[in-house]
């Protein structure tokens, strides 16, 4: 790859040779461990733009498997009496057959498939695959840094991460199953073996994985946090750092005060199914048995696990709002609108996903006075996600827009967290949550808002920093066919499911027919079955596009494909270990000078002209 | 790798803020604890039991130990050879009789019927004091690998080992005010 490097010097190379920083970067020759061997360059690698990829790649495949198992508890639930016999060479035991040979899926591990799309959907893709990927990519080479403040802990995370992986993905190959009581792993299901199969082993990985999982977190976070607030190019002061890298430090902040508090409620856990403490259980008959355990509390658990699971979403959603607003800009050739209210906005939704976990307990036997508190502080939410909205909307408005698939992704990034985002204000409230929990209804809010709306965000980051990462193009007419199944698709898979949870409902459920209260939607449930096949058929499309690309794409011949103004469009195509082969370039103005003074864009590192007027942002 | 450690500002050094930010996780997880502690304890069926007087005692060991790894630090820092190996020695010391009195303390609590998986109130204390012993062993692998490095390479004060040391003794007075915080809490909440 490094053959590339060699490109004709450009105007931007005379600006940095000029006005550039230099840090002696380059005159120790002495290091080598980032370019010789294999394991040093492609394994445990030091290099973030390596570590980034390294991230995508694995949060990609689990994407795939989280993906399938949702296709198959889907056919489950569209197609209950469909024989799933052929299913039996990939599950084994987990598909039962009956006297008359019909196969279908059996019960526990229909609970095991949904608990473990959810865990490596919110855990392993959108978190670590979306916040691993593009923080590790884009913060040192957006704030003008040769690496993270950390290159050793960086490696360390993502090596977590696989640990975590690696222990998950060996869960599944139990005998008795992977852990089976939701991804929330509300105690007493998940304390007590006895419970279910799923509880058994599978939950004492599940443990150990989320563990490994969360130091990878902080490790990453702690990175992040460290390189954006201290290692910035001469000239970027915080207020010229792109909105992805504001959404990325909230992020990473938010991840370091909540995913402490995951450990601490899931050691507790461990000590009652270990240890035989009495944190969450109280006096509990099972199997015809009382347990000795007295005084313990399930209810302390959810608030411990809120206290993450809210801000998880909130880490799910930012970095993805952070990319759209960059790439929105840039191909609306408009500068952001509201860029400091969209940054405000990224502080205050992160404020306030600490105050509003009780949320998702509404039905806990909570004191209706408390839950007060929480409906209004989740609904002040609404207004900084408003702010957010309406700034790009405005972005948007009589900009010159360019809609390659970047920007189609980004539109329908806010497409979906409109219309997830409005059922959100339904849910946030209590006296309508109380009849829509662990209904259909939720399932759909919170697939459209977080799910899809994060995937979108990261299908448009891929789509435009792809060049950068690869040095070559995805095909832009297979990422539009993917685009527009994959946006129909979506709203077909989750529209009707608000009116399945409008209707009561209940989620997680196994099969309906034995209810009187929820039949009549069987075709409902082929419907939205179908959809989600076809869905995951065009996401094989992406990946197959994305692995293609990387040695038959197009390649890029322009240093600055997208005329972008930040600054990691001014290294060379392939960005060398340090980023910039000379100097660091010194930042001048804000990243969104589009348009000004009849000029299509200027860049970060452009010097104000003589007379050339400084806008305040 | 140093070279990226360079920060463009004359602010904090990078890997000590990083440190920081480490400091800020530890604490939100003992927040949590502490936190559920208070939830559990206000919802009765609690037993009251006295702490082990083996606590008072390594309280006190714990903060003789933060004085003398700031000893052994002004002593590194102003050329005092001597003075920097004794008292680092002599806060691994300390650290170790630290361990010791905790693992009485618990000692101490079995005898009085007080055992992990008893009431939540003796599990708390089990579960939150480990938790922060633990944090204690990791802070004695430090010490042991700083005095690994006072005893094997020639005393130089450079930058580079200042900076080592600095991050190793604020991880020991860290592990230390954390001890302290979570002894008040628990006389406070009893």
């Amino acid at each position: 790859m490094s053959t590339q490097n060699i490109e004709v010097r450009e105007e931007v190379d005379e600006i940095i040779e000029k006005n550039g920083y230099d840090d002696h970067f380059h005159d120790h020759h002495a290091s080598d461990k980032y370019k010789s061997s294999f394991v040093g360059k492609y394994i445990f690698s030091l290099d973030h733009k390596m570590i980034s990829r390294q991230f995508l790649i694995t949060g990609i495949v689990w994407a795939i498997i989280g993906a399938a198992f949702s296709v198959i508890f889907r056919l489950q639930l569209g197609f209950p009496e469909a024989d799933m016999a052929w299913l039996k060479p990939l599950l084994g035991k987990w598909i039962v057959l009956n006297d008359a040979g019909i196969g279908s899926i059996s019960q526990d591990f229909y609970y095991a498939l949904v608990t473990m799309h959810g865990t490596i959907l919110i855990f392993f893709v959108l978190t670590a695959g979306l916040s691993g990927t593009y923080s590790n990519f884009l913060i040192p080479l957006q704030v003008g840094a040769r690496d993270m403040a950390s290159p050793l802990l960086n490696m360390l995370s993502y090596w977590f991460f696989f640990l975590a992986g690696l222990v998950m993905l060996y869960s599944l190959f139990l005998s008795t199953g992977p852990f089976s009581g939701g991804w929330t792993a509300y105690p007493p299901l998940s304390a007590l073996p006895q419970a279910s199969s799923g509880s058994k082993g599978g939950m004492n990985l599940w443990i150990i994985s989320m563990t490994l999982f969360i130091v990878s977190q902080l490790l990453g976070g702690i990175n992040y946090v460290t390189t954006i607030l201290n290692l910035r190019t001469k000239g970027m002061s915080m207020w010229k750092m792109p909105l992805t890298i504001w959404s990325f430090l909230v992020t990473a902040i938010l991840g370091i005060l909540t995913f402490p508090v995951l450990f601490a409620g899931v050691l507790l856990l461990l000590f009652d199914r270990s240890m035989g403490t009495s944190f969450y259980l109280s006096e509990i008959f099972i199997q015809g048995a009382a347990l000795e355990n007295v005084g313990g509390s399930p209810i302390l658990y959810q608030h411990l696990f809120w206290f993450l699971g809210h801000p998880e979403v909130y880490i799910v959603i930012l970095p993805a709002m952070g990319i759209v607003s960059e790439i929105m800009s840039v191909n609306s050739r408009k500068p952001i609108f509201g860029y400091r209210a969209m940054a405000y906005s990224l502080m205050a939704i992160a404020f306030l996903s600490l105050l509003v976990w009780a949320h998702h307990m509404f039905t806990s036997g909570m004191n209706p006075f408390i839950t007060n508190f929480f409906v209004l502080f989740t609904l002040i939410i609404a207004m900084p996600s408003s702010i957010k909205t309406f700034n790009w909307l405005t972005t948007l408005f009589r900009g010159n827009l360019r809609l390659n698939s970047a920007m189609l992704y980004c539109i329908g990034f806010v497409s979906f967290f409109i219309s997830g985002g409005l059922t959100g204000i339904w849910v946030g409230s209590s006296t309508l949550d109380i009849p829509l929990h662990d209904t259909y209804f939720v399932v759909a809010h919170f697939h459209l808002v977080m799910g899809v709306a994060a995937f979108f965000g990261m299908f448009a980051g891929l789509s435009y920093w792809y060049p950068k990462m690869f040095g070559r193009y995805m095909n832009e007419t297979v990422l539009k066919v993917h685009f527009w199944i994959t946006l129909i698709g979506a709203y077909c898979i989750f529209w009707p499911q608000h009116y399945l949870g409008l209707a009561g409902v209940p989620r997680r459920y196994y099969r309906f027919d034995s209810f009187n209260s929820f039949t009549g939607w069987e075709g409902v449930n082929e419907f939205i079955t179908i959809s989600a096949i076809v869905v995951f058929f065009t996401q094989l499309l992406w990946v197959f596009n994305f692995f293609y690309s990387m040695w038959r794409g197009k390649k890029v011949t322009e240093r600055n494909p997208w005329h972008s103004n930040s600054i990691e469009w001014t290294t060379p195509i392939i960005p060398p270990h340090g980023n910039w082969p000379g100097k660091l370039p010194k930042v001048e103005r804000w990243p969104y000078d589009y348009g000004k003074d009849g000029k299509d864009y200027i860049t970060q590192i452009t010097p104000y002209a003589e007379g050339e007027e400084v806008i305040a942002h | 790798m140093d070279v990226t450690l360079v920060s463009k500002n004359k602010g904090i050094q990078p890997l000590k803020f990083a440190l920081w930010a480490g400091f800020a996780s530890i604490i939100m997880m003992f927040i949590a604890l502490t936190s559920a502690y208070i939830v559990r304890h206000s919802a009765g069926n609690w037993l009251e039991f006295k702490l082990p007087n083996a606590f008072i005692f390594s309280t006190i060991t714990i903060i003789l130990s933060s004085i003398t790894m700031h000893m052994s630090y002004s002593g590194f820092k102003k050329g005092s050879e001597t003075n920097y190996k004794l008292f680092l020695i002599a806060t691994l010391a300390l650290g170790l009789i630290f361990i010791m009195f905790q693992y009485q303390g618990w000692q101490e609590m079995h005898h009085i019927g007080v055992d992990l998986d008893g009431n939540p109130s003796g599990s708390f204390v089990y579960v939150i004091s480990g938790l922060h012993a633990a944090h204690v062993l990791g802070g004695l692998a430090i010490l042991t690998v700083a005095i690994l490095h006072a005893f094997s390479l020639k005393y130089k004060p450079t930058e580079k080992r200042l900076l080592r040391f600095q991050l190793s003794t604020q991880y020991w007075h860290f592990v230390d005010i954390l001890w302290v915080y979570l002894f008040v809490f628990f006389l406070l909440f009893r």
